[in-house]
């Protein structure tokens, strides 16, 4: 029998949602770190039990949390983050130059292949290794030293490394992504990188076809087509078909092309989700209707998904690291609100439903098919 | 032996009630109790005090014996009350909900954790 597990992270806390492969009768466990912000958490697809968590506060700082079984109980692992020589500066909102400055993880990414090794990253843009379990962490500075590093500026969030993608078939190739500097490749590890952002146009960058400076939302791939990555930029929804070299723009028809969250089916590599977004002035679906956007081309073609979702007098966001999906063969789709809610469709995006609806503003959606 | 209060949230994290019960070797500083502290809790390393710097966390206050001791050197003495058990060292996390006190750094989350 399959099982679904949904992390979620909250403004309050963490929620461990579980439910049959039905996905109709959902048990709701947290909040674990009630009080503290849970930007992210995620399991281990080595070892599904391995999860890690970032926990947060303005009052007490960063921790990273771990379980070895499932959710259930959890142990404080190593929370110092410190870069690597002396950090230098990267560009502020008023363009003058300012320290880089550790403030958060806003993402962890277990290892394909160990349970003990995790990525993190934080805020101010930088990606960190634990090859120990969370236990210690060391940057892989080769991102943050890049020449471009001066030039990179925070997003209204704060200038956050929030999307680390490993390719499957490839293990020294890593894909991330910051706001706002765009996205950056590895090929040998993570000790170098450089950006691929050709074919971003950004309008409000001073040159909006810059190397650097793309405020990337989330980039997301197909684990069979690790050469396809789709991306939410700010503006835009994109796709590269050879690794970032060059993108190309598939916002087509939707209403908006903002929004934060972009996910793949998971059988289906052509397929693809979004929540459009108002705008950045209005972090709020268009006309007050919740509607998740698919497409089965591989963008440019998209359908509205609105059976089960508020269509009249909704004004939630959905965040960038909010929406997963899972394996099971109907393929599941999740992905929480600002408002606190987590919506599930267990047919591909054809019905929605919510699991709960009075959680705090959840930051985060991860899915795990459990056998 | 030194007692100890706790915020709430640290009590958690350390799994204790409102105070814990230290032994400093020397003289009672701030900085003496804190690393009894953090070492007799290790998951409290970095959640008062800077881990490089040992510099007290922004949001973070101390008192000790009704008075605010936040910007009293490190190394100092403190009052022979929390020396001796009669009083606690206290550590208070600030109370500044809903201010934006640092841009960027306080409340980001609700600037949508995005842009």
């Amino acid at each position: 029998m399959t099982n679904v597990r949904l992390l979620v992270g909250t403004h309050k806390g963490a929620f461990v949602l579980t439910s049959d492969e039905k996905r109709v009768d959902w048990n709701v466990s947290g909040p674990h770190f009630a009080g503290w912000e849970i930007y992210h958490l995620k399991g281990s697809p080595a070892d599904p039990n391995r999860l890690y968590a970032s926990q947060s506060s303005g009052w007490f700082g960063q921790m990273i949390q771990r379980s070895d079984d499932g959710g259930k109980t959890w142990n404080a692992v190593g929370n110092e983050f410190a870069y690597d020589g002396v950090p230098g500066t990267h560009q502020w909102y008023d363009g003058t130059q300012h320290p880089w400055e550790f403030k958060r993880v806003w993402h962890l990414e277990p290892s394909l292949t160990d349970p003990d090794t995790v990525y993190a990253g934080v805020e101010d843009a930088a990606l960190f290794r634990s090859t120990d379990g969370g236990m210690t962490w060391r940057e892989l500075s080769g991102l943050r030293c890049h020449d471009t590093g001066p030039q990179w500026q925070p997003g209204a969030g704060g200038m956050c490394l929030h999307t680390i993608i490993a390719d499957p078939t490839n293990p020294d190739r890593i894909f991330i992504a910051i706001s706002a500097a765009g996205a950056f490749r590895t090929d040998d590890g993570g000790f170098t990188f450089k950006p691929i952002n050709h074919g971003l146009h950004s309008e409000y960058i001073p040159n909006p076809t810059a190397d650097v400076g793309h405020c990337v939302h989330k980039i997301a791939m197909h684990r069979s087509r690790p050469n396809a990555l789709f991306m939410q930029k700010h503006w835009d929804v994109m796709r590269t078909d050879d690794a970032g070299e060059s993108w190309y723009e598939v916002s087509g028809n939707l209403p908006t092309d903002f929004g934060f969250a972009i996910d793949v089916h998971a059988h289906e590599p052509e397929t693809v989700y979004v929540v459009p977004i108002t705008s950045d002035s209005y972090h709020y679906p268009p006309d007050g209707k919740l509607r998740v956007y698919r497409s089965r081309t591989g963008g440019n073609e998209w359908e509205p998904l609105t059976k089960g979702l508020p269509q009249s007098d909704c004004y939630v966001n959905v965040l960038r690291d909010a929406m997963g999906v899972d394996d099971v063969e109907s393929c599941g789709v999740y992905f929480g609100t600002t408002g606190g809610q987590v919506y599930a469709s267990p047919d591909s995006g054809d019905t929605w439903t919510p699991i709960v609806r009075d959680l705090p503003s959840v930051f985060s959606v991860e899915v795990q098919t459990l056998p | 032996m030194i007692r100890v209060m706790l915020p709430a949230h640290l009590r958690t994290v350390a799994c204790v009630g409102d105070e814990v019960n230290i032994d400093v070797d020397g003289a009672v500083t701030q900085n003496s109790v804190l690393d009894a502290l953090e070492e007799a809790y290790p998951m409290l390393r970095g959640t008062v005090r800077d881990h490089a710097t040992n510099a007290r966390r922004p949001f973070i206050r101390f008192f000790a014996c009704g008075e605010d001791v936040s910007h009293e050197l490190p190394d100092s003495p403190l009052p022979d009350a929390v020396a001796n058990g009669q009083e606690p060292f206290m550590i208070i996390g600030a109370i500044a909900g809903g201010a934006q006190a640092q841009p960027g750094f306080f409340r980001a989350d609700l600037r949508a954790i995005g842009d």
